[in-house]
């Protein structure tokens, strides 16, 4: 193998995790089985609100096999969950944060509540024992829709946020934005709801904790997207330990979306119980379990309006939001519909004032936080619905609205905060329109007539922020931690690299897209690079994965690690090839000697660095080990357009996705077949949201109605296309990998493009509006809705 | 109480007593520590759980380990030969079939079934066969690809 074909950025190579997974040698979570472990059970409130008045735990103590049982009262000294995210409100006051404690204290507050913690020597038994505990719940009216919850007279859920509000917040310059409005000669006027999300990876949350007495310490497994957060806001906010004294293992994690970024009760509850036992424990949540009580995502109603001059370009928009905080809030939940939201409204857009106002509002429901895409797909689904219903009324076509209006000159600073550092909006609608078959549209559509069936085409020019975040940015926007990643090199003395980083992969192969960055650089073949991540005892520190961040900002520390690894190789070449440092090059795993053929191979250098015997010691330490933090000087702004084509049958409101194409631009693509595969499982998400997913609390009783695979439509294998996926290349100016992000575009562009489609479809009837998801029976029933 | 049985799990001979609640993949994740075999949902939806029980697809969460007393149980650990993959898990590898292989085991079993009852499976007829399974991360796409390209190798 030449040294050129060890290059191979750009090239989808097939993925290193790959075999484990296929011959069931992974290790997750609940395949961690420590000799001598219990079981633990969360007895859950089956009331979405409800005062504990007393619980009687004696008999199910004496159950068999019964180890311990821990109830709220119990856990002495063990602090609330914290928030790690502070908004101001427009009154000038810190968002209410009210308690959210481990296990209820008192009160609780949504169906799944966590009530009593059961260890016992079996699962089986566990879930027997919960069944004698005797809780005497006093009922209380529960409230589960965000707006309902702000009308006077609503159930109250902390006595510490009166009127059940968190906060209101606001961004933008409201008096110049009323001020254009009063000008418009149109303004497209839209009230939506962002339907609630389940999450549902398929690996269901689990945990296992263990205490050793010999140094006092634990160790826990969980199924984590960032095992150092959850260790951090574990030990210093909640249980009080020194985080020397905690290792949190995030071993293979079946997938995340989200999800998985929060700290929980559940394995915080069973980190303090483990001491106290001093066995180790272990969970595994049941299907209904995740319902319940995984965090779930978006939640919003809005009203938002678009004000255009008598040419289709925008002169401002308008956008009021009530977001759903749930019952508590959870680890983020705070800045998804305020920071990750209301910062995204200008989209591609040129548009010179925007106003947003988010209240955000808590509800006797799972709490809400960041769910794949997080604000971005509702900033979208917001913009995009308005751009849509605005080019409809002014008749003007949806790609012409759009292209009036594009962002063409870089940097770009929006009305709402951001820097866009590059991007190009047109060549990818051009690329969007030409895979999608635009111009035969009208043919497709006049035939799909002639068969009685209704043809529409929906359009999505979407952009988010990604590579989250530069630290003192976040830090003025209300962020309790810093952004950053971090990478360590280390290269071992017979030159194969192991390397440490800070961003967790459950199913976004790092493992081989980070192998290709390093072995690429170090002219090595990938099989020579091992990645280690999630593991706090081995990993120097990290951030983890969300916010498609882990190239941009993780495989960046990875970068400025390799660039001090060559740096200290020159050195070390220098010494061996007798000649100056600055002399020497470093090219395709050779250190050479400018202009010469004098050269030392990177495994030589690599073997004299830890067989030091020549080696300049006065000079330079031993070892070949570098570290490095890397702190992203802005974010990233991947940015699409998206184009579904869907056909209804106007008799059942049936409705089929016919086409669906996406062009993105996520700057420079190390892997382009995980890059696709990203794309197809975002965009499965996105088209969920709009098609099929809905989570559904009962009005009054707080029940969760969707709490099964029965009754949550997810989407399966012929719910979907084939996608059409393209690429356009801006990189990224601010990183060295030129890399965005594109964990979560297909989540954010997907529903405006669906649902714009449904619209294009439906106005040949009448319809005028409808919220997602676009179920064949909500299709039906709007369609009969604009008969009358 | 409890049920003796006797059955063939990867080509190896499986005998325990059990509790007769015990459900086949409990035994398979407990007794016989074959992790591969994954729980994902309660209700039978989502098919992390498949092995095959004398060649057909079953999901192991939906009967209990007595059940299966005197079959042939293959799971993700007993596909592959002397070290060399099954075309079908051969071809998920190739085509990206898979991401944080959670529902992978599941997934590649179905498929196995699936092409052996239709060999020549078009995508609607893949699509509509992997129905019983879940994956939250690829779309599928590249799971329906790759059930073309295992379909293709097992012709060989």
């Amino acid at each position: 193998m030449g040294a050129s074909d060890l290059n191979t950025i750009g090239q989808s190579v097939r993925r290193k995790e790959d075999a484990r997974f296929l011959t069931g040698a992974g290790q997750f979570t609940d395949d961690v089985n420590p000799p001598h472990h219990t079981h633990a059970f969360f007895l859950r409130s089956p009331h979405a609100h409800a005062k504990i008045r007393k619980i009687d735990t004696s008999k199910a103590k004496a159950a068999p096999g019964v180890v311990a049982i821990y109830t709220g009262e119990d856990l002495t000294g063990v602090n609330g969950l914290p928030c790690g995210w502070l908004i101001t409100g427009t009154d000038g006051q810190p968002m209410k944060e009210p308690p959210h404690p481990v296990l209820a204290q008192g009160k609780v507050r949504y169906v799944g509540d966590g009530v009593a913690l059961v260890i016992a020597e079996t699962p089986e038994q566990a879930k027997d024992a919960a069944e004698l505990i005797n809780v005497d719940y006093e009922v209380l009216p529960a409230v589960v829709n965000p707006v309902d919850a702000l009308k006077p007279g609503a159930p109250q859920i902390h006595d510490g946020a009166p009127g059940n509000k968190c906060y209101t917040w606001a961004l933008g310059d409201k008096t110049a934005v009323d001020a254009a409005f009063a000008k418009a000669a149109h303004v497209a006027k839209l009230d939506i709801v962002n339907n609630r999300l389940i999450p549902n990876a398929i690996e269901p949350r689990a945990a296992v904790a263990s205490y050793t007495r010999a140094d006092d310490s634990y160790t826990l497994y969980v199924t984590s997207q960032n095992p150092h957060v959850e260790r951090l806001l574990m030990t210093a906010f909640v249980l009080g330990l020194p985080e020397t004294k905690v290792r949190v293992i995030a071993p293979d994690v079946g997938g995340g979306f989200g999800s998985k970024i929060y700290l929980y009760p559940e394995e915080t509850a069973m980190v303090w119980a483990s001491k106290r036992v001093n066995r180790p424990i272990k969970w595994t949540a049941e299907r209904s379990e995740s319902f319940l009580a995984d965090a779930h995502g978006r939640d919003h109603v809005t009203h938002a309006e678009l004000a255009l001059d008598k040419d289709g370009k925008f002169l401002a928009m308008r956008v009021q939001t009530t977001a759903a905080m749930g019952a508590y809030l959870s680890t983020f939940a705070s800045c998804i519909p305020t920071i990750l939201y209301a910062t995204l409204l200008a989209g591609q857009y040129t548009t010179p004032v925007i106003y947003c106002e988010v209240t955000a509002v808590f509800t006797n429901t799972a709490p809400v936080d960041a769910y794949r895409g997080a604000g971005r797909p509702e900033a979208t689904y917001v913009v995009e619905r308005l751009v849509h219903a605005a080019g409809a009324e002014m008749g003007i076509a949806q790609d012409e609205i759009r292209r009036r209006n594009f962002i063409r000159k870089f940097p770009y600073q929006t009305p709402v905060a951001l820097l866009y550092d590059t991007g190009g909006y047109d060549a990818c609608l051009d690329e969007a329109m030409k895979i999608a078959d635009v111009k035969g549209f009208p043919a497709r559509k006049a035939d799909a007539a002639k068969r009685g069936k209704l043809r529409g085409i929906g359009y999505s020019s979407y952009i988010e922020a990604c590579g989250i975040a530069p630290s003192n940015i976040a830090g003025a926007l209300g962020a309790r931690a810093g952004l950053y990643e971090a990478g360590e090199v280390r290269v071992n003395p017979t030159g194969g690299v192991t390397v440490f980083t800070g961003s967790h992969s459950h199913g976004q192969g790092h493992e081989t897209t980070f192998s290709q960055i390093v072995a690429s650089r170090l002219g090595l073949p990938i099989e020579s690079v091992e990645i280690v991540h999630g593991d706090t005892g081995r990993i120097p520190f990290g951030m983890g994965t969300y916010g498609s961040r882990s190239l941009a900002v993780g495989g960046t520390a990875i970068i400025k690690a390799l660039d001090k690894i060559v740096t200290k190789g020159k050195k070390i070449a220098a010494h061996l090839l007798e000649a100056a440092e600055a002399d020497i090059e470093f090219k395709d795993g050779k250190f050479t000697v400018a202009g010469t053929d004098r050269s030392k191979a990177f495994g030589e250098v690599a073997l004299a660095a830890y067989v030091p015997h020549n080696y300049p010691l006065d000079k330079l330490e031993p070892g070949l080990d570098e570290t490095a933090f890397y702190d992203p000087t802005n974010f990233t702004f991947p940015a699409g357009t998206h184009i579904c084509e869907v056909e209804i049958d106007p008799d059942t409101g049936a409705l089929k996705i016919v086409n669906f194409s996406a062009c993105d631009d996520f700057g420079n693509i190390i892997n382009p077949m995980i890059v696709e595969g990203q794309v197809h499982g975002g965009l499965a998400q996105g088209i969920g949201q709009a098609l099929l997913e809905c989570c559904v609390y009962d009005k009054d009783s707080g029940q969760l109605l969707t709490g099964s695979f029965m009754d949550y439509a997810m989407p399966r294998a012929d719910d979907l296309p084939s996608f059409k996926v393209a690429h356009k290349v801006t990189p990224c100016t601010h990183n060295p990998l030129g890399a965005k992000g594109c964990g979560e575009a297909g989540a954010i562009g997907a529903p405006a493009a669906l649902m714009n489609a449904v619209h294009d479809a439906l106005s040949a009837v009448g319809v005028k509006y409808m919220d997602m998801p676009a179920s064949p029976h909500r299709v039906w029933s709007a369609i009969q809705a604009a008969k009358h | 109480m409890s049920v003796s049985l006797s059955l063939t799990v990867n080509g190896k001979a499986a005998t325990a007593d059990v509790d007769p609640r015990t459900l086949l993949v409990e035994f398979i994740r407990n007794n016989l520590i074959l992790t591969g075999t994954h729980v994902g949902c309660d209700t039978g939806q989502c098919g992390a759980c498949t092995v095959l029980i004398d060649g057909n697809a079953v999901k192991s969460c939906t009967i209990l380990a007595a059940q299966a007393n005197g079959s042939k149980v293959t799971t993700i650990e007993g596909l592959a030969t002397d070290g060399v993959m099954h075309p079908m898990q051969a071809a998920f590898k190739e085509c990206h079939g898979l991401q944080c292989g959670f529902c992978t085991p599941g997934m590649v079993l179905s498929a196995i079934d699936l092409v052996q009852r239709h060999p020549n499976a078009d995508e609607a007829a893949i699509r509509e066969g992997l129905e019983g399974n879940l994956c939250r991360c690829t779309g599928y796409q590249n799971i329906v690809k790759a059930v073309q390209q295992g379909a293709a190798a097992m012709r060989r």
